[in-house]
């Protein structure tokens, strides 16, 4: 073997995905576009063998390539929830995307390569594999977004991602540029060092600089612009791979520069996270008040709750990042349901988009407004479901760390957040019905009732998943 | 004078002449070719110290692709470039001095040229060339950067294909199969044509 020698094992999943989604091209390629929905099934079955991979990597942290790549608890974590997301947005999106007749096979190995890309942006340990991630990641984003060519509006979305991305990976260059002049090595734990409590002006652009390109792929506000714009218009099954999975790879990469590369320098950090937080969460509970159509509120939706996710890390401390990891796994299963449901809002064929065509839900199909409802009631944060639970565990972090005003405010407006949640439970149980939607596919219920049945038993037994995030978050301190 | 600064200034002087020309040329396509001339003569400069590795690419990458493609938008785009150049005279000012600040800034920066921080560059080892230099370790050390690099531009490639290969129907297409199928008997047809009165 030509490979003796590289300690291939920690690198395992991702080389297992990388592998499957070659095959896969070259199958689709000679194969043809009828073959799409084989392509489609198989791509699943490699994200599933890669989770199983991770899963099974031995406890503790080990890096490989010199460093570049790091395998360890916190990254293990959210790799299977990077898994999880593309597993079910795959799962839901073949049906949608056959209805539509753009159920060409480069979407799932689109998918796969840009899962890919989310996992070595997970593992990254140093500037040059972060960027290397986070481009193979966004740039297969690029493409999905417009996938749907013939739709202006896909086309549209497309552009803007891809223009404003451009835009974000110079902004993080630049500032990864700086941390490297200043610091003089590339990797997180060079650059810690090389700081060492003291700030000079150079890192602190370089990190404001890498911050901005990092917020842009979290859709934190002052970097959100293009969210509404890009969920509204992508088609839908694409809308939720960008709320879900992407979400959990940049998340995890901040969460990873921002303990491993500067935790010399709290101060100058915690003013970017607390602003961004607080931002976030303020435009995310404001601006979806006045949105009619379900993909812009969740996009608005998903910037909220990017904002409350980072009041945990705003704590800096380990229970800060526990509270962002529960946060995230919370956040998925809420995203992943939604979305589900809104991929089954279908009359006639065609697929609507209106918050007003769940008008009498409850009347007309009430196992999904039943459902539906316990996801809104959980985003909103009301008391027994899981979405409380993730509010309180970055909360609770943000006070310990004596941020108070954070929190407060935090909480507030989680208040007003909570409006337009139960504003769309109401229109689903006490407006008059409307027409009754078409026959949703197995996956989309299945997705929408599994996420429902982890946002009610999460309440009930959250031990696993909370000491499986203590653990985790442990790994990086 | 040595051979080496007869052709550092052959170079150079070429160089900045071509440079010049780039934006002085009212024929855009001249411009490209220009601009083809500056950068084969920068390879030179490369040539000249030492760096044989960075002219080759230089050649390669710029001449063999992005000027092309700058020929190929050229070409194909129906820009009307008398008409971007009408007023151009009027940004002159501001041309002018962002140029002086960019000069200001270069010889500034020069003046104050301090030792990099981070050590003295490793002499040359002998016997290896950069580029092979640059392969042991660019297969080695920065295997997994080189590895993931590709699969972003394998991602770059199937996205251009997705979004801009189209199945058009009742295009003509070879089909060599066709083609080598074909006998005398289904593709000749032999007449007798009497004299004066035609087909």
């Amino acid at each position: 073997m030509i490979l003796t020698g590289f300690a291939l094992g920690p690198i395992l999943p991702e080389f297992v995905l990388a592998v499957g989604a070659l095959a896969l091209i070259l199958m689709g390629a000679f194969r043809g576009e009828r073959w799409a929905w084989v392509v489609t099934d198989i791509a699943i079955f490699f994200l599933g063998a890669a989770l199983l991979l991770v899963l099974r990597q031995p406890s503790g942290s080990v890096a490989i390539f010199n460093g570049a790549f790091i395998d360890d608890g916190f990254g293990r974590f959210m790799k299977v929830l990077a898994l999880a997301g593309s597993i079910a947005t795959l799962l839901m999106s073949g049906d949608w995307l056959r209805r539509e007749r753009i159920d060409l096979f480069e979407y799932p190995v689109l998918i796969m390569l840009s899962t890919v890309g989310m996992l070595l942006l997970i593992s990254a340990n140093d500037l040059i594999a972060l960027y290397l991630g986070l481009e193979l990641m966004s740039l297969a984003l690029y493409v999905v977004a417009a996938f749907h060519r013939d739709n202006v509006r896909a086309s549209e979305a497309g552009l803007k991602y891809f223009v404003l991305g451009a835009l974000s990976s110079g902004m993080l260059l630049y500032g990864a540029s700086l941390l490297y002049g200043f610091a003089g090595t590339v990797s997180f734990a060079g650059i810690a060092t090389a700081i060492h409590g003291q700030s000079s002006i150079g890192v602190i652009f370089g990190l404001v600089f890498v911050m901005a390109g990092l917020a842009f792929k979290l859709a934190a506000v002052p970097f959100h612009m293009w969210t509404p714009d890009v969920y509204e218009g992508a088609p839908t099954p694409v809308t939720a791979f960008f709320a879900a999975a992407p979400k959990m790879a940049a998340m995890a990469v901040t969460v990873r520069i921002i303990t491993t590369a500067f935790p010399g320098i709290v101060g100058e950090w915690r003013q970017i996270i607390v602003f961004i937080a607080i931002a976030s969460m303020a435009l995310g509970s404001f601006a979806a008040i006045g949105q009619t159509n379900f993909k812009r509120l969740m996009a608005y939706s998903s910037i909220g709750h990017m904002g409350f996710a980072l009041v945990g890390l705003a704590a800096g401390t380990a229970a800060g990042v526990q509270g962002v990891i529960i946060y995230m796994t919370i956040y998925l299963a809420m995203t992943l349901g939604t979305f589900a449901a809104i991929l089954e809002m279908r009359r006639n064929g065609k697929p609507v988009e209106e918050i007003a065509d769940l008008a009498g839900l409850s009347a007309t199909d009430p196992p999904m407004a039943l459902f539906l409802a316990a996801m809104m009631f959980s985003l909103a944060g009301v008391p027994p479901l899981a979405g409380l639970f993730a509010k309180f565990y970055v909360f609770a972090a943000a006070v310990d760390a004596k941020l108070y005003g954070l929190a407060v405010i935090g909480f507030m407006l989680s208040v007003v957040a909570a409006y337009y949640y139960l504003r769309i439970v109401k229109i689903m149980y006490f407006d008059a019905p409307r027409p009754a939607f078409d026959k949703g596919s197995l996956a989309e219920r299945a997705v929408l009732a599994i996420a429902a049945a982890f946002i009610v038993l999460f309440s009930v037994f959250p031990g696993g998943i909370v000491d499986a995030a203590d653990a985790a978050a442990k790994s990086l301190f | 004078m040595d051979v080496a600064a007869v052709f550092f200034y052959l170079f150079s002087a070429v160089t900045v002449a071509s440079g010049f020309m780039v934006i002085a040329a009212r024929n855009p396509v001249h411009s490209v070719l220009f601009l083809i001339l500056a950068f084969v003569n920068s390879a030179g400069l490369f040539l000249l110290l030492g760096a044989e590795f960075l002219a080759m690419i230089l050649v390669i990458v710029y001449v063999g692709a992005v000027a092309v493609l700058f020929l190929f938008v050229v070409m194909m785009l129906d820009v009307d470039f008398a008409e971007l150049k009408q007023g151009f005279l009027q940004y002159l000012p501001l041309g002018v001095i962002i140029g002086a600040i960019v000069l200001v800034e270069l010889v500034a920066g020069a003046l104050t040229l301090v030792p990099s921080p981070l050590g003295k560059p490793a002499a040359p080892t002998p016997g290896v060339s950069n580029t092979q230099a640059l392969g042991r370790v660019l297969y080695t050390q920065y295997l997994y950067f080189f590895e993931v690099a590709g699969l972003v531009l394998l991602v770059a490639m199937i996205g251009a294909i997705v979004l801009t290969l189209r199945h058009k129907r009742g295009v003509r297409r070879q089909s060599v199969a066709a083609q080598v199928a074909r006998t005398k008997a289904t593709s000749v047809e032999v007449r007798k044509v009497p004299s004066r009165t035609g087909v």
